[in-house]
């Protein structure tokens, strides 16, 4: 009897560990997301109507609302909030991590390394608000260093406010997006290059290996978690961008910069749709869904 | 010593970098410090040069939007915003780094998985919800949630770091009778003080920073944090570079502060992401 009881306290103590965490995720960050998931099923009236959100939400070809809209492609923007985000996966993606790396090798053997690290890495730590406000700044006419650095080397065809043509505008504020992110790279690949033993690259180097095959064969092998890492964040970052193009843009003009999280608020704020809101919110977090089990399964394996 | 050619390359590209990407930073501050007409043609021409402090003061006193306020309403929601998570998680996290249950492998996977989910996923619901609970427009509100969208993350982080602390200690201290929270408190914590420090510094730039959570939640201009009345600020054809330029200034101050002297934590943070967990 009082082995039994010594064993429901335990259980009781233990389970102490676990509910104040628990409930309050349950109610405020489980349930919402199972909700929405549930309202992507309804009509405003609340009538069941199967995938037919989905449907109305994929086929929208209003510039400000729409996912995919491919009638301008690939002349220029808009193509849809979704075609937007890839876009940017596509050219962010790369230059980020390959930046990063290369930068990350460098700084090996530079003085006050920490320093210039600790500059581009203020883009991560500020809020990316003030990152919005900034790459509208540095794009505008006049004003912006983008636009007098191309009237400096001589192409003052380029200058112009970069932000306020749909043509360029999504362009602007991916490359912004380079200088605001590219310190999340850096500092990952500087603390994976930090860890690989330096007996590795002293064998490489008593067998006479150049410095390509030193990078290929011994590098760029260890480095692979890190990459794995920081492409799966960086793409979760990319779809997951927002206040960015809140700031600059507001997703114009005519919808030419807009991206899926900027789409949901504005069926909530300015359609005041809340169920197509939910459609959006949904069709976003299955994208993040593939990278994040993705990027556990390989941890997992690991 | 001879000093090689490439060396010197290195650090000429390595430095020009560097300079390169703190240009957009003084251009901010050239507009925050200096009237519009100066910097219309380029804040980098110092013909005319009449620096000031009057934007920072209009930003700080906007009749609309009073950043002065702002801050004071992000720290208000920000410090308790912090606290509150990292305390429960870390509870959480010992739990599941300790303790063996039915579904505690495949619980820690959802709890993963939470971390990825964008907030726009649960924020309708929750909006309705935060309405019927008549915490719609309150700080309380927008603190209980930033707190709950906290816990999964620094559960994740507390977890990978209880599991490299040894054990040994803490087995030592269960025959001699201790219970389980006495344990937690008076041994793992103190240990644990350095990661506690990271997801601390990391939690709350993250709230001081958040943006869309605030914008959903806080409408009334007086309640509203810091990054919300910086977006306020802007109007809708004309950008008023100098006050935003300032209140851009005001608002990233605290978290690069925090990054500046707890530069150790930050980072080890960051990189908690690569560590096996």
């Amino acid at each position: 009897m009082d082995r039994m009881k010594s064993k429901v306290a335990k259980k009781i103590s233990l389970s102490l560990f676990f509910i104040p965490a628990i409930i309050p995720m349950i109610i405020f960050v489980v349930f919402p997301i199972l909700q929405t998931i549930y309202m992507n099923f309804l009509s405003p009236n609340g009538e069941f109507v199967g995938l037919n959100n989905y449907l109305e939400v994929l086929n929208e070809k209003n510039p400000q609302f729409a996912i995919v809209n491919l009638e301008g492609f690939p002349r220029f923007p808009p193509w849809g909030a979704l075609i937007h985000n890839l876009v940017w996966i596509a050219i962010h993606l790369p230059i980020t991590t390959f930046f990063g790396l290369a930068l990350a090798i460098i700084l090996r053997d530079v003085k006050g390394a920490s320093i210039i690290k600790s500059v581009i890495f203020v883009g991560m730590v500020m809020p990316m608000i003030v990152g919005g406000i900034i790459i509208r700044f540095m794009f505008t006419e006049g004003v912006g260093i983008v636009n007098g650095f191309f009237d400096l080397i001589g192409l003052e065809g380029l200058t112009k406010t970069w932000i306020a043509y749909p043509d360029t505008a999504l362009f602007a504020l991916i490359f912004g997006s380079v200088w605001l992110w590219s310190g999340f790279s850096l500092i990952l690949y500087s603390a994976g290059l930090a860890a690989i033993p330096k007996d590795f690259y002293e064998a490489a180097k008593i067998d006479g290996a150049s410095p390509f095959r030193v990078f290929f064969r011994i590098t760029l092998p260890l480095l692979k978690p890190v990459t794995i890492v920081v492409v799966a964040m960086t793409i979760l970052w990319e779809l997951k961008i927002f206040d960015l193009v809140y700031m600059a843009t507001m997703g114009g003009p005519g919808g030419s910069s807009n991206v899926l999280a900027l789409t949901m608020y504005i069926y909530w704020a300015y359609g005041l749709d809340y169920v197509r809101a939910s459609v959006v919110a949904v069709l976003l977090t299955i994208l993040t869904l593939v990278i994040a089990v993705w990027l556990i399964r390989y941890l997992v394996k690991r | 010593m001879k000093i090689r050619k490439s060396t010197i390359i290195i650090h000429v590209i390595a430095w020009s970098i560097a300079l390169f990407w703190i240009l957009p930073f003084l251009g901010v501050f050239m507009a925050a410090i200096r009237p519009f007409k100066e910097i219309v043609y380029g804040w980098w021409r110092f013909e005319e040069f009449n620096p000031s402090l009057n934007f920072f003061a209009a930003a700080l006193n906007n009749p609309s939007f009073p950043m002065s306020r702002g801050i004071i309403n992000s720290f208000i929601i920000a410090i308790p915003s912090t606290i509150i998570p990292l305390l429960v998680a870390s509870l959480t996290a010992y739990g599941f780094g300790r303790f063996s249950f039915p579904l505690k492998d495949y619980l820690f996977i959802h709890i993963v998985i939470l971390m990825s989910v964008p907030q726009q996923m649960m924020v309708i619901p929750l909006f309705f919800i935060m309405g019927d609970l008549g915490l719609l427009n309150t700080h309380f509100g927008l603190i209980l949630i930033h707190s709950s969208w906290g816990l999964a993350w620094i559960i994740f982080f507390m977890k990978n770091y209880f599991s490299i602390l040894p054990v040994d200690v803490e087995e030592a201290a269960r025959v001699d009778g201790a219970s389980y929270f006495k344990i937690f408190y008076k041994i793992v914590l103190p240990m644990a003080i350095p990661a506690l420090i990271s997801a601390a510094v990391l939690q709350f730039t993250w709230v001081w920073n958040d943006f869309f959570f605030a914008l959903m939640f806080l409408y009334d201009p007086h309640k509203m944090v810091a990054t919300q009345c910086l977006s306020n600020m802007k109007g809708e054809l004309h950008f008023d570079w100098q006050l935003l330029s300032a209140g851009s200034i005001i608002v990233m101050i605290v978290p690069v502060l925090i990054y500046v002297l707890l530069q150790k934590y930050y980072i080890r943070g960051m990189i908690g992401w690569v560590r096996k967990g």
